[in-house]
């Protein structure tokens, strides 16, 4: 897994399904800074669009890379404010 | 002072017109201060009790509110079985009436049925690392979502307001539920 985004935090969401990738995702960007990059580890595939929809509909939060291999979607979010 | 009559009426309404734009540019800018400020609303009734009708108002509550949307859940009639501390762990599925299993209805009828259909759908929902309804219920809460239960329901099954899990809300009825509605930019009967 390499990837050029530093995140602040790991968010370790593997083996669970819809729709927890999301809901922890905001939960987990609630306690973060803004500037600050979670970085989201999950299994789920749907969590690629759903990640990807949550963040655009969402004030204050910006997708700013998705990577999938072996199995394993990652997700970075940052927090715009 | 002939120029005075005819333009002293003509003053007297652009300053009327000046006044009256300026009092709905307030009125405007209020308004929009006002819907710009609520977050939008989303209402579910939940009427069902059955395993598998638990999880769309539980799924659609928690992902509303990782949104940013006021949720509120108000569960009626079967629906409060989802939010009964003893019951929520032991929600059925009901074979009878439903062509998607893979059984005819004379043999889903049979004593026992709902048992095994349930079984079966609890090691799918296992097996796919799906959440349960407890874990549903508690993420729902601690992410704001109100889960109401309906008074009137409470009483005509038999039920305490104790039953429920903490964080629900009781002593509510169909005005409140109703007024919520209303506000609601979305509302949804499960």
């Amino acid at each position: 897994m390499s990837s050029d985004i530093d995140a602040t935090e790991t968010l370790d969401v593997k083996g669970q399904n819809c729709p927890m990738p999301v809901v922890k995702t905001k939960q987990a960007i609630d306690d973060l800074a803004a500037g600050e990059t979670l970085e989201v580890l999950a299994t789920d595939s749907g969590s690629v669009s759903d990640l990807a929809g949550w963040a655009e509909a969402t004030d204050g939060v910006e997708l700013v890379g998705q990577t999938e291999g072996d199995g394993l979607y990652t997700h970075y979010v940052r927090k715009t404010e | 002072m002939s120029t005075d009559t005819t333009s002293g009426p003509e003053d007297s309404s652009v300053a009327e017109l000046r006044a009256r734009i300026d009092e709905l540019e307030t009125q405007l800018s209020d308004l929009e201060a006002e819907v710009g400020d609520d977050p939008k609303k989303m209402v579910i009734i939940a009427t069902k009790g059955t395993l598998d009708m638990a999880y769309p108002p539980l799924i659609l509550a928690s992902t509303a509110a990782a949104f940013g949307y006021d949720v509120t859940v108000f569960h009626t009639f079967w629906g409060l079985e989802i939010l009964h501390e003893d019951h929520a762990k032991e929600l059925k599925l009901s074979s009878v009436g439903n062509p998607n299993m893979p059984m005819p209805n004379a043999i889903a009828a049979l004593p026992g049925m709902d048992e095994v259909t349930t079984r079966m759908m609890r090691k799918r929902i296992a097996d796919n690392e799906v959440a349960t309804v407890e874990e549903l219920i508690e993420t729902s809460i601690q992410t704001g979502v109100d889960l109401q239960a309906c008074q009137m329901t409470i009483d005509l099954l038999g039920y305490d307001e104790d039953d429920f899990f903490d964080g629900v809300t009781t002593g509510v009825g169909a005005a409140s539920a109703f007024q919520e509605m209303v506000e609601a930019d979305i509302q949804l009967l499960v």
